[in-house]
């Protein structure tokens, strides 16, 4: 925020990207099922630069015991950054960003699973960033909400986002950090559930118009129904492959 | 320990009401309850607030110190919003460092405040790339009977808008002198809602808290803008439901304003 940025041109007049994408395309994204043998449920994420880790133990008791709920499991949500994940290194101890993060993906996903069925118990989803460049919070639970599917835990439905936002007046998905660092930027990173859309992640920095926001809101809805059939094939490869004997 | 089972009877009775369209003090779903604002809070803070919205009760305090600016932004100065959930003020609060819903709290009323630009943080270098202003908003809750974004947003805006810069000689402050006040050019409000089964109601009561499955705030300023989203808790809103919040946010942060 606040840098001195230079008359960058954001979007070109045939419509590209600094980076050549399009307003309305994703970064490239892969995603690896069951890369952690020992979890219940894991799954590696490449999205643009991010490069994420994500896996699920439980549902298992609930400890401290205080923490448990009697009518349904409780999602513990660890989004964590690797120190050598940031262009500074990041002190390794979680700060108020990850913390605030953690919440609010961890309450992203409790909707999209039957926590009903498991009361008393945990589900821990942890997620390690190890390399970052914008969008991590909803790489990390894109990757989170595979590794649930993987684990085998009855779920609604998969959870599935993206950044969208402003940059140099144009609104555009998947924002990369030169472009959240734009003078005019607007970052909101969102989620839904891919079949009923409803919204259960959404944050926003920045000043925007409610017309912009309406029109951000379209663009995200579409952008995330490509994630979700990323998902879904990374879900269906690991069977297809084999992956899940070895 | 709360008493658990005293709760569901009475979320039991307000979802009930509900259904009917009923809220159990009476307000409409769209109804805020009106903040009671006041600035006597502590003559060493260099700003103040204390804001009430039914019996929930904030106080905000301001300090202005001289600190470094950051590397990556040497003539700026900065803000820090802090949330402290007082053992004093609810039975389920503990002492102890702040813990995820008060750090969600004040990073929700921090962005509010921060994004809509109303302050300009190059006014806040004293030397570039060696001294700057650094202003700290530390909120203390009182007594929670729901809504603390909201009532803390109010506090921490009020607070500011009062903030006075201490006196400075040879970059040091002179204490008790003051030079003029902090210059806030927008006014942005936070407005929270709550879903209740299907039913989205403006400013929570505890009791509404206890009951909802998600919960939705959007920063607003006077030119309509939106400056902050923040979704909360485990259950999902639709977009005509969140586009609704939007309208209601931009006519009921006017009331509010009028106030400050």
């Amino acid at each position: 925020m606040g840098k001195k940025v230079q008359e960058i041109t954001y979007v070109d007049s045939k419509g590209k990207r600094l980076d050549g994408r399009k307003v309305d395309e994703l970064r490239p994204i892969k995603i690896k099922v069951g890369v952690i043998p020992r979890a219940d449920g894991s799954a590696y994420l490449e999205w643009g630069q991010n490069k994420v880790y994500a896996s699920v133990h439980g549902p298992r008791e609930c400890l401290p015991k205080h923490t448990a709920n009697p009518y349904k499991a409780v999602v513990k949500f660890n989004y964590r950054m690797a120190s050598f994940s940031v262009p500074d290194r990041k002190n390794p101890k979680p700060g108020r960003r990850e913390i605030e993060i953690s919440k609010v993906s961890g309450e992203a996903l409790e909707r999209a699973i039957f926590l009903e069925k498991f009361p008393n118990t945990q589900i821990d989803v942890n997620v390690e960033i190890v390399d970052s460049n914008a969008g991590s919070r909803i790489a990390a639970l894109t990757a989170a909400s595979v590794a649930c599917a993987d684990a085998g835990l009855p779920m609604r439905d998969m959870v599935c986002g993206t950044g969208v936002g402003r940059a140099g007046g144009k609104i555009i998905v998947d924002l990369t950090k030169d472009e959240e660092d734009a003078p005019d930027a607007v970052d909101i990173p969102i989620a839904i559930l891919p079949n009923s859309k409803e919204i259960v992640l959404l944050q926003l920095d920045g000043v925007m118009p409610k017309k912009e926001w309406e029109k951000a809101y379209e663009m995200a809805v579409d952008a995330s129904m490509k994630v979700y059939e990323v998902q879904k094939q990374a879900l269906k490869d690991k069977y297809l492959n084999g992956d899940d004997k070895k | 320990m709360s008493f658990t089972e005293l709760w569901d009877l009475r979320t039991d009775k307000l979802i009930a009401e509900l259904k009917q369209g009923k809220r159990l003090d009476a307000r409409k779903v769209d109804e805020i309850r009106k903040p009671i604002i006041t600035e006597d809070v502590s003559e060493n803070a260099d700003g103040q607030a204390r804001v009430k919205l039914g019996e929930t009760d904030v106080i905000a305090g301001v300090k202005m110190i001289v600190g470094e600016p950051y590397p990556d932004s040497p003539n700026q100065g900065s803000i820090s919003v802090g949330a402290e959930l007082l053992p004093l003020a609810d039975p389920e609060y503990e002492s102890g460092p702040p813990r995820e819903e008060a750090i969600e709290l004040s990073r929700v009323v921090d962005r509010g405040i921060r994004e809509s630009g109303a302050i300009n943080f190059e006014d806040l270098s004293i030397v570039s790339g060696e001294k700057s202003w650094i202003g700290f908003v530390d909120i203390y809750i009182l007594n929670n009977d729901g809504n603390l974004f909201d009532a803390c947003g109010i506090a921490a805006l009020k607070a500011l808008l009062n903030t006075k810069l201490p006196k400075l000689e040879d970059h040091k402050i002179v204490k008790g002198e003051y030079s003029g006040k902090l210059k806030l050019n927008a006014k942005p409000i936070l407005n929270t809602f709550a879903k209740i089964g299907n039913t989205v109601v403006a400013d929570p009561t505890l009791l509404e808290e206890k009951a909802m499955t998600s919960r939705f705030s959007v920063a607003v300023t006077e030119n309509d803008d939106i400056t902050a989203f923040q979704k909360g808790l485990g259950g999902s809103f639709k977009i005509e439901e969140i586009n609704a919040a939007i309208d209601l946010s931009f006519k009921n942060s006017k009331q509010i304003r009028k106030l400050l």
